[in-house]
């Protein structure tokens, strides 16, 4: 046995994974690899499916991506359950059939790393109609108490463009309260908020200045992208892919991209690549510019916010001197870039950058220095790195929490695994720990742009045209607020037949109730502005 | 300890000299398409089928461009373009509602010349609503224009839009709308919120605020920058006149006002 154990240790991934099912899974869970061992499918009974992932994420540590609904063109519901590790490791698709509706699927959110499955349940439940048994809580998720019962926009029977009458409101409606306490109320906030600010609403128990908990409620939001996406053509739906998310543009549009040259097997011109990291980390300097600004705003630090808001507008005016839109839009495209960066322009990018990163040293060292900013951040909004792993949280959120997850590390893209750099990370994991999070990779980001601008190398941006293959593929990008998975199946023409994203708000989101427990009602701002989430971006 | 007086002072005045002079730094504005007049049909069908919204169409010696249908995909200018729509570099883009004669009668002298705003997030991608969260940064310093936000609609004059309307806003669009005093104007900002943009009207979206409430300003743009809801803003207060929500082939390109 112990001699098996070293052979099986010495070779590589796939083969070693293969080993390690034979053992425990041969006769109850099918096995194939797909892709030259990139892709592990694990068909599955529903039955076993609990303990196999279970295995998956607690022995053999990997991460859930994101659960892929589709319904078969032969009849019948296919269940894709998607994890990752790393580069060497190959993707797990633990795969379950289910011949009709309502056949029932055993809810995972009972195990160790339930609640990062807990969500992906949730939205299937709503959209598509499955049902999973043991699951806490399921319906009015995606859509609220007014949708019809029974309607299920993402069963392909259901016409996108239809209007749906929705209910009214029923009168007797009471938010759904926990705490049981003399004196204890609810507070709503939301959805309408006092600022400029995205539409979300949470419900906050509390006992007069003390919050005990918050009961977020999302997809105020929900425009339906994967389903109008359906039956459209490349193009059109890249323009979702980008515009679903305005802010975080350029990362969305990218894994769009991404997952269509998979299918098409189209080779991405070095240039583009180069060029590509430097958009993405534009988009993500700006993006935490953004956040850094709304952290001093909620801590209501005058000088400092208008310190960072000028460091934003100036990113933006920079993005739109160099590629003509303020928000990276119309800029990625399947194959490549749609514009190139012509010299001059990449001189002012990597000059901008430089003088924009000592900007943001110098407001870091003034906010380390300013006492009464750090007291209302730390030990604010804490989340602890076995909640954080539990949850399945990502990006920034996840590392000021000690994951120190980065799909530009782990499942390198674009012209990422031609350089070096460091994930920073943080233990604390509270609002000061996010704070510094941001702060570092932003300089990160722009010391990575200028890396890539001193040595773009010559040639084409855009590598050869699209030709559709009937296919599917996920693709994996680190967007500004953290993992995103876009998978894309295609027809053979050309249209999209299913698109499913799973945005990093959407992880992190769902573990923002773990910050906003027991605090202060004054504190509510911040904790809210030190995650920096994007409400479109979530509720898709 | 950090001296933030000092900071802010050596920082000096940044904002904008905008609407007293025009502003002319690089980046304020993406700038937009123009109605081109162009010798080929064929050029003209290029730029008409490149356009995924019908923003641009075939006209008597070219093409006209639709702003209000514009969503910036860039299309008609890159990607081996022969032909390409000229470029205005404009940022006073602010128009009325689609109701245009009832709305530019109701504009008339309403208000003074101080508003208060409640903004109104009904599904927009969020680039909106950084766009006009930007209009209290000191580049553009709202607030010395007499423009303030306010927390509730009661207190509102203006409900500044974003969005397509997704179904669970509509409610909440509705009774805002209805909370506020009158006189009242709203004014849409961005593509989706004027016609529904890429999400067009399907069974999670309204396709545009002016399907649920009256609108009676829009700001063209996808997302309409800051200069250009600031301009919205003073055509509701009667400052600035409007802009041209459609330019044809013989039309001027204009520079920055």
């Amino acid at each position: 046995m112990v001699m098996l154990e070293r052979r099986v240790e010495q070779a590589s991934f796939p083969e070693r994974l293969a080993e390690l099912w034979r053992r425990k899974w041969k006769g109850r869970v099918g096995a194939a690899f797909e892709r030259d061992g990139q892709i592990c499918r694990l068909q599955c009974p529903t039955k076993e499916l609990p303990e196999l992932c279970q295995w998956l994420t607690c022995d053999l540590r990997f991460v859930l991506a994101t659960l892929i609904v589709e319904e078969e063109r032969a009849g019948g519901w296919l269940l894709q359950y998607v994890f990752y590790k790393d580069s060497d490791t190959p993707w797990i698709y633990a795969e379950v059939r289910l011949s009709t509706l309502s056949q029932v699927i055993p809810s995972l959110s009972g195990l160790p790393d339930g609640p990062s499955f807990d969500w992906h349940e949730r939205e299937a439940e709503d959209l598509f109609g499955l049902t999973f048994e043991g699951h806490p809580r399921l319906g009015e998720f995606v859509l609220h108490e007014d949708w019809p019962e029974g309607v299920n926009p993402m069963q392909r029977g259901f016409d996108a463009h239809q209007h749906v009458e929705l209910r009214h409101p029923d009168p007797r409606w009471k938010p759904p309260t926990v705490v049981e306490a003399p004196g204890a109320f609810a507070m709503p906030i939301g959805p309408i908020f006092s600022d400029f600010a995205e539409s979300a609403h949470f419900l906050l128990e509390t006992v007069g200045e003390d919050v005990i908990r918050t009961i977020p409620r999302f997809f105020y939001k929900y425009r339906g992208v994967e389903k109008i996406g359906e039956g459209q053509m490349l193009d059109r739906v890249l323009l979702l892919a980008e515009r679903f998310s305005g802010t975080s543009a350029f990362a969305h549009g990218l894994a769009f991209c991404q997952a269509v040259e998979t299918i098409c097997g189209i080779e991405v011109p070095p240039r583009a690549c180069a060029l590509r990291t430097v958009f993405a980390e534009l988009e993500r300097l700006r993006h935490h510019a953004a956040v850094i600004t709304g952290i001093c705003n909620s801590t209501a630090l005058a000088v400092a916010t208008a310190q960072a808001a000028l460091i934003e507008e100036d990113l933006l005016r920079l993005t739109c001197e160099a590629v003509q839109h303020r928000y990276l839009f119309g800029l990625v495209k399947p194959g490549g870039l749609s514009c190139d960066l012509p010299e001059d322009k990449c001189n002012l990018l990597a000059e901008s950058t430089a003088i924009i990163a000592a900007r943001l040293r110098a407001l870091h060292q003034m906010l380390r220095y300013s006492s009464s900013f750090l007291d209302r951040l730390e030990e604010v909004g804490i989340v602890s790195t076995e909640k954080a792993v539990s949850y399945g949280l990502v990006g920034p959120i996840a590392r000021a929490s000690g994951v120190s997850r980065d799909i530009r590390k782990l499942l390198p893209y674009a012209a990422y695994n031609a350089t070096h750099f460091v994930v920073p990370s943080e233990q604390e994991g509270d609002g000061y720990a996010r704070l510094r999070v941001f702060f570092h990779e932003a300089e990160q980001s722009a010391a990575l742009m200028r890396h890539f601008l001193l040595s773009v190398p010559e040639g084409p941006i855009c590598g050869a045209a699209v030709s559709a293959r009937a296919d599917a593929a996920l693709a994996a990008v680190e967007a500004p607020q953290g993992a995103t998975f876009h998978w894309l199946r295609l027809n053979e023409d050309g249209t999209v037949a299913r698109y499913h994203i799973t945005p990093p708000s959407f992880a992190n989101w769902h573990g923002f109730h773990l910050a906003a427990e027991n605090f202060a009602f004054q504190d509510f701002p911040i904790i809210l502005a030190s995650f920096g989430l994007s409400n479109a971006e979530c509720d898709r | 300890m950090a001296n933030w007086v000092l900071k802010g002072l050596r920082t000096g005045i940044r904002t904008t000299g905008y609407p007293s002079r025009p502003e002319r730094a690089a980046g304020v504005s993406p700038g937009r398409p123009h109605g081109a007049s162009l010798n080929s049909i064929e050029q003209a069908d290029t730029l008409v089928e490149r356009c995924p919204t019908r923003a641009i169409e075939r006209q008597e010696g070219g093409v006209a461009v639709d702003h209000r249908r514009c969503v910036y995909c860039l299309r008609c200018q890159r990607d081996g373009m022969e032909t390409v729509a000229p470029w205005d570099a404009s940022y006073e883009w602010a128009t009325e509602g689609l109701d245009e004669a009832a709305s530019a009668k109701k504009l008339q002298r309403a208000f003074g010349r101080s508003l208060h705003i409640r903004f109104l997030d009904a599904g927009a991608c969020s680039a909106c609503v950084s766009e006009a969260r930007q209009l209290n940064n000191p580049y553009y310093n709202m607030h010395r224009l007499g423009l303030f936000t306010t927390p509730t609609p009661r207190n509102a004059d203006v409900l500044l839009v974003s969005g397509p309307v997704s179904d669970a806003m509509r409610l909440p669009l509705r009774k805002a709308y209805e909370a506020m005093p009158a006189p009242k104007r709203v004014v849409a900002i961005g593509a989706c919120a004027i016609f529904g943009g890429v999400f067009g009207s399907s069974f999670a979206a309204s396709g545009g605020a002016s399907q649920i409430i009256p609108v009676d300003v829009i700001v063209p743009g996808c997302p309409p920058p800051p200069l250009a809801i600031l301009h919205g803003l003073l055509l509701v207060v009667g400052r600035k006149p409007p802009a041209q929500p459609v330019s044809r082939p013989s039309d001027q390109v204009m520079e920055p006002a």
